[in-house]
C-alpha cells in the first residue's frame, strides 16, 4: 500500500516504541493517538486482540502488534498509547506501542528495502528500514500487521 | 439544465403519483361514474406527464400524455370507463413503475417503448371519435423513439435562411410523415429567427411551438425541445410540422408571437429511397411487436428485460426520507436546549459557591430530559407508515382475484402505523408472500363450499397492523379453508421431514410450524401465485433478520391468523445489564422471560448437560461465564442467578454473577475486524464511556 510513496521522495511516519526496537508508522494512516483506556474483552477471539474501545462514540478494536509480533506482553506504562489508523478494509484499528517518539521525514534515499530471507518473527512485518540520524526505524507494513496473522488464524 | 440533482424528487414524487393513480383507479372500477375520481387521476397522470418531460424522460412522457388523453375522453365523457379501460390503464402503470425502477438504477429510463400499450390506449381514444384520421395515434408514439437528440443535432447549419431544409429524419420520423402523406396532410418545415435583442430566447420559443401545436403536431425540432426550454440555442430553431393547414397560415401563425424577427418556411418533400427504406423497417417494427405481445401482453416480457440490467448496476438514488418541517424543528429547539444545558453545566461546575453539587444534579438531570426527547423525535424522523408498502396490495389483491377467479375482498386497517424506514423498505414482500398465500391457498376455491360453511361468497383477507408497546403487530388474517394439519403432517411425513413416530407425538403449533421450513408447500398444484414452496420459509427468514417473529394461528375451515411482530426500531433497545466476572454485558431484555434464583442442587444433569426444572419445564443451562472466556466471580456453592430467554419455543437458562439493572442501549457494530464472535450481536457504550458487548442469545439457545 505504501510502498509506492516509498519511492517517491519524503515521506513522513510516527516514531513509535515497542520492546527494545523502533519502528515507523505511515503518518497518512493514522487516525489518531490516545492515551490507554479501558479495553473491553471480546470473548473467542485470537489473542492478539485484546479487545474494543469507544473513541467518540465508535467502537474501535484494539490489537496487541507486540502479542502479533510474537514479543512478551504488553504492560501498560505512563509512556503507552493506543495508535488508531484507518484501513479501507476494516475501518477504526487500534494498535497498542510503547511509546510515541516523534515525527520523522523520510527521504527515498534514507529508505532501505529489507531483505525477506530472514525467518525472525516481526520481520515479516516490517517492508522497509529507514535511516535518520545515527538510527535505524523499521518501517511498519501495517496490511501485513492485520492480514498476515488473520490467514494464519484460519 | 442538469436535471440529475432533481432526480431523488421525482423519483419520489413519481412514486407517489403512481401509487396515487392505482388507489384512485380502483375507486374507478368500483365507481366509474365518480367523476371527481377521473378528476383526480387526469391530474396525476398530467402532473406525471410533466415531470417525465423535464426530466427529459421521453418514453414516461409519452405513456403518460396517452393516458392523460384518453381520461381527458373519459372526462368529457366521449368514452365511458370499462373493466378493458381500467386493465390497460393498469398495464400502463404497471410499464410506468418500470420506467421508474430503470431510471432508479441506471438513471435512465431504458430503451422499451411499451408500443403495444400505446397502441391500446389510442385504440381506445380512436374508438370514441368513430374512426376518425388515424394520423394522431401514430404521432405521439414516434416522438417516444426520437432517437438520441445528437442525430438532429449534427445536422450542418448552414444553407442560407431555410435551415429546417437540413434536418435530418429518424427512420421513425420518416414513417410518420409518410404516414401523414398518404392521409393527404401536409409536412411544413419552417426555421423561425428570435430577435437578437429578444431576453426570453426560450418563452418566445415556447409560444412558438405552443401555437404551432395547435395547428398541427411537430415531429421534429433542432435544436431538440428540451434544449430550446433550456435556452440552449443562438437565435434560430427549425422544426417540422405535420398538419391540415397551410405554410402561410404556419409561416404567419410563428409570426404572430412577439419578439420573432423572421420565420421562413415550405413545404417539405420526401426522397423515395427514404419512403421505401421506412416500408422495409415499419415491417420489422411490426413483426416485433407482435412478438413482444405473444409474451403476455408485452408487459410481463419487458419486466424481465428491465429487471436484467437493473440487477448488475447499483441504484444511483439514494434512500431517502421525507421528513415533515415540524420534525426538523422539533430537532432544532432540542438542539439548542442542548446547547443551554450544556452552558449551565459548565457555568455550574466552575461556580464557587457551596451548592454546586446540588446544582450540578439539577442541571443533569435537564441534560438528561433534552437527550432522551433527542432521542425521541430522532427516532421519530426516521419513522415513516407503513402506508407506503401496504397501498399496493388492494391492486395487487384484484389482480390475483381475477387470475384465479375467486371473489375476494382486501380490508387494511392501520395503514398510518409508523415504523423505522429500513423495516418498512424491508417488509414488503414478507407481507405480499403472506397475502398470497391466503388469497391462493386460504380462500377456498370452491364456492359452494364456502356457502355450506355459512361464509358469504366473496372471501375477506384482513390486513391488520398497529402498534403494541415497542413493537408493531401486523395481522393478516383471512377466512378461508385454514391450514389442515393433517395434510402438514402427512406431507412432512412423506417428505421425510418427520417420522410418523415423531408426528405421532407433535402439537398441531409444531406441525403448522413446519409450514416454514424451506421448501415445504402444500399446495397440490404449482401455480405462480404461490405454492412452490419459497414463500414462508423466506417470509420467517425475513421477519427474524429484522428481529421480528412470526406466528400462525389457524381453524380448519374457518380461517387463519399471521402475525408478525416487528420492534418499534432496531438501533435502539431495553436490555438488561449483568455482570459476569466483573465484565459487563447486556442481554436484549425482548429475549427474557424472567430471572430465577437456582439452588446449585436443583441443577441436575441430563445428557452431561446441565438442565434446571423450573415450575415443570426442563430448561437447559448455560454458564455465561464459561461460553465467554471470564471467571466468575462467585463461589461454587452460591445460588446461581439464572436469566430465563425464549426464543421461539425453546428456552434457556443464562447464568449469571449479578444484575446490573435495566437500561436503554444504543447498538454499535463491532467493526469488520472482530467478525468470529457469534455469541456478540454487537457493543453498546456505557455512561462511563466504557463499552459492554451485547450478547445474542439466540446464539445460545
Amino acid at each position: 500500500m505504501d510502498e509506492v510513496k516509498v519511492n517517491q521522495g519524503p515521506v513522513q511516519y510516527i516514531k513509535v516504541q515497542l520492546d527494545k526496537e523502533l519502528y515507523g508508522v505511515d503518518i497518512d494512516i493514522i487516525d489518531n493517538i490516545v492515551r490507554p483506556q479501558n479495553v473491553t474483552r471480546v470473548p473467542n477471539v485470537p489473542e492478539y486482540i485484546k479487545g474494543v474501545i469507544n473513541i467518540r462514540g465508535e467502537i474501535v478494536p484494539i490489537m496487541s502488534i507486540r502479542l502479533k509480533m510474537d514479543l512478551p506482553e504488553d504492560e501498560i506504562t505512563k509512556n503507552t498509547r493506543f495508535i488508531i489508523i484507518k484501513t479501507e478494509q476494516y475501518g477504526k484499528i487500534g494498535m497498542i506501542v510503547d511509546c510515541v517518539k516523534e515525527v520523522i521525514t523520510l527521504e527515498s534515499s534514507d529508505i532501505e528495502p529489507i531483505n525477506h530471507s530472514s525467518k525472525d518473527a516481526g520481520v515479516q512485518y516490517v517492508t522497509a528500514v529507514g535511516k535518520t540520524g545515527d538510527t535505524l526505524v523499521s518501517l511498519l507494513d501495517i496490511n501485513a500487521v492485520l492480514l498476515d496473522k488473520n490467514a494464519k488464524e484460519e | 439544465m442538469d436535471v440529475s440533482q432533481y432526480l431523488d424528487i421525482f423519483i419520489d414524487e413519481t412514486k407517489e403519483h403512481l401509487q396515487n393513480l392505482n388507489t384512485q383507479i380502483l375507486e374507478l372500477e368500483q365507481e366509474p361514474e365518480n367523476m371527481d375520481t377521473v378528476n383526480e387521476i387526469f391530474r396525476a397522470a398530467h402532473s406525471l406527464k410533466g415531470m417525465a418531460g423535464t426530466m427529459g424522460y421521453k418514453r414516461m412522457q409519452t405513456l403518460t400524455h396517452d393516458m392523460e388523453n384518453v381520461f381527458s375522453e373519459v372526462r368529457n365523457g366521449a368514452i365511458k370507463v370499462n373493466s378493458e379501460i381500467i386493465d390497460t390503464i393498469f398495464q400502463c402503470l404497471d410499464a410506468l413503475e418500470e420506467y421508474l425502477d430503470t431510471i432508479q438504477s441506471t438513471a435512465d429510463e431504458g430503451t422499451n417503448d411499451n408500443e403495444s400499450i400505446i397502441k391500446a390506449l389510442n385504440g381506445f381514444l380512436e374508438a370514441s371519435k368513430g374512426g376518425a384520421p388515424a394520423a394522431p395515434a401514430p404521432a405521439p408514439a414516434a416522438k417516444a423513439e426520437e432517437k438520441a437528440p445528437a442525430e438532429e443535432a449534427a445536422a450542418p447549419a448552414d444553407s442560407g435562411k431555410d435551415k429546417w431544409k437540413d434536418l435530418k429524419f429518424a427512420d421513425e420520423q420518416n414513417h410518420v410523415m409518410t404516414e401523414a402523406k398518404k392521409q393527404g396532410k401536409r409536412i411544413v418545415g419552417i426555421t423561425v429567427y428570435v430577435q437578437e435583442s429578444c431576453i426570453l430566447k426560450a418563452a418566445r420559443a415556447f409560444l412558438v411551438y405552443k401555437s404551432l401545436e395547435e395547428l398541427g403536431e411537430i415531429i421534429v425540432s433542432n435544436p431538440p425541445v428540451q434544449d430550446i426550454e433550456d435556452e440552449k440555442f443562438d437565435y434560430d430553431f427549425s422544426m417540422v410540422i405535420i398538419t391540415d393547414s397551410d405554410v402561410d397560415k404556419i409561416i404567419a401563425a410563428a409570426k404572430n408571437v412577439s419578439e420573432i424577427a423572421d420565420v421562413t418556411g415550405g413545404e417539405v418533400t420526401l426522397s423515395e429511397a427514404a419512403i421505401q427504406a421506412m416500408e422495409d423497417k415499419a415491417a420489422d417494427k411490426a413483426a416485433a411487436v407482435k412478438s413482444v405481445e405473444k409474451q403476455q401482453g408485452g408487459v410481463s416480457a419487458a419486466a424481465e428485460n428491465a429487471a436484467k440490467p437493473a440487477e448488475k448496476k447499483k441504484p444511483v438514488v439514494n434512500k431517502t426520507v421525507r421528513v415533515d418541517i415540524e420534525k426538523l424543528d422539533d430537532l432544532m429547539n432540542l438542539v439548542s436546549e442542548l446547547i443551554i444545558a450544556k452552558n449551565s453545566l459548565v457555568s455550574a461546575a466552575t461556580s464557587k459557591t457551596s451548592d454546586k453539587s446540588n446544582n450540578v444534579n439539577e442541571h443533569i438531570e435537564y441534560l438528561e430530559n433534552v437527550t432522551t426527547n433527542l432521542h425521541e423525535s430522532v427516532m421519530k424522523v426516521r419513522m415513516v407508515p407503513i402506508e407506503s408498502v401496504v397501498n399496493k396490495f388492494p391492486r395487487m389483491i384484484r389482480d390475483l382475484q381475477k387470475k384465479l377467479d375467486k371473489k375476494m375482498e382486501l380490508y387494511m386497517s392501520g395503514e398510518e402505523t409508523e415504523l423505522d424506514r429500513t423495516v418498512v423498505d424491508e417488509i414488503g414482500d414478507p407481507l405480499m408472500h403472506l397475502l398470497r398465500n391466503s388469497a391462493d391457498h386460504g380462500i377456498e376455491s370452491d364456492v359452494n363450499l364456502r356457502l355450506q360453511r355459512g361464509k358469504p361468497e366473496a372471501g375477506s383477507i384482513f390486513l391488520d397492523a398497529y402498534q403494541d408497546g415497542n413493537n408493531v403487530v401486523i395481522e393478516v388474517k383471512d377466512d378461508g379453508n385454514g391450514i389442515d394439519v393433517e395434510a402438514v403432517k402427512n406431507k412432512a411425513i412423506e417428505r421425510g421431514t418427520i417420522t410418523e413416530e415423531q408426528a405421532a407425538v407433535m402439537s398441531d403449533k409444531e406441525i403448522i410450524n413446519l409450514l416454514f421450513l424451506p421448501s415445504f408447500s402444500t399446495a397440490k398444484q404449482v401455480s405462480d401465485i404461490s405454492g412452490r414452496g419459497v414463500g414462508l420459509d423466506v417470509v420467517k427468514s425475513k421477519i427474524e433478520s429484522l428481529s421480528g417473529e412470526v406466528e400462525v394461528r389457524s381453524t380448519l375451515g374457518v380461517g387463519s391468523t399471521w402475525t408478525i411482530r416487528l420492534p418499534l426500531t432496531l438501533a435502539i433497545i431495553q436490555s438488561l445489564m449483568v455482570t459476569i466476572g466483573g465484565e459487563k454485558y447486556a442481554i436484549p431484555l425482548g429475549n427474557i422471560q424472567t430471572i430465577e434464583n437456582i439452588g446449585v442442587d436443583e441443577v441436575k444433569t441430563v445428557q452431561q448437560k446441565e438442565v434446571i426444572n423450573l415450575r415443570g419445564t426442563i430448561i437447559p443451562i448455560v454458564r455465561l461465564g464459561e461460553v465467554l472466556g471470564c471467571q466468575s466471580a462467585k463461589e461454587p456453592e452460591e445460588d446461581l442467578l439464572v436469566v430465563i430467554v425464549k426464543k421461539g419455543d425453546k428456552m434457556a437458562g443464562l447464568v449469571i454473577d449479578e444484575l446490573t439493572g435495566q437500561q436503554e442501549i444504543v447498538i454499535k457494530s463491532l467493526g469488520k475486524y472482530i467478525t468470529k464472535s457469534k455469541l456478540i450481536s454487537g457493543a453498546t457504550i456505557l455512561g462511563n464511556g466504557e463499552v459492554a458487548l451485547i450478547v445474542d442469545p439466540n446464539a445460545l439457545i
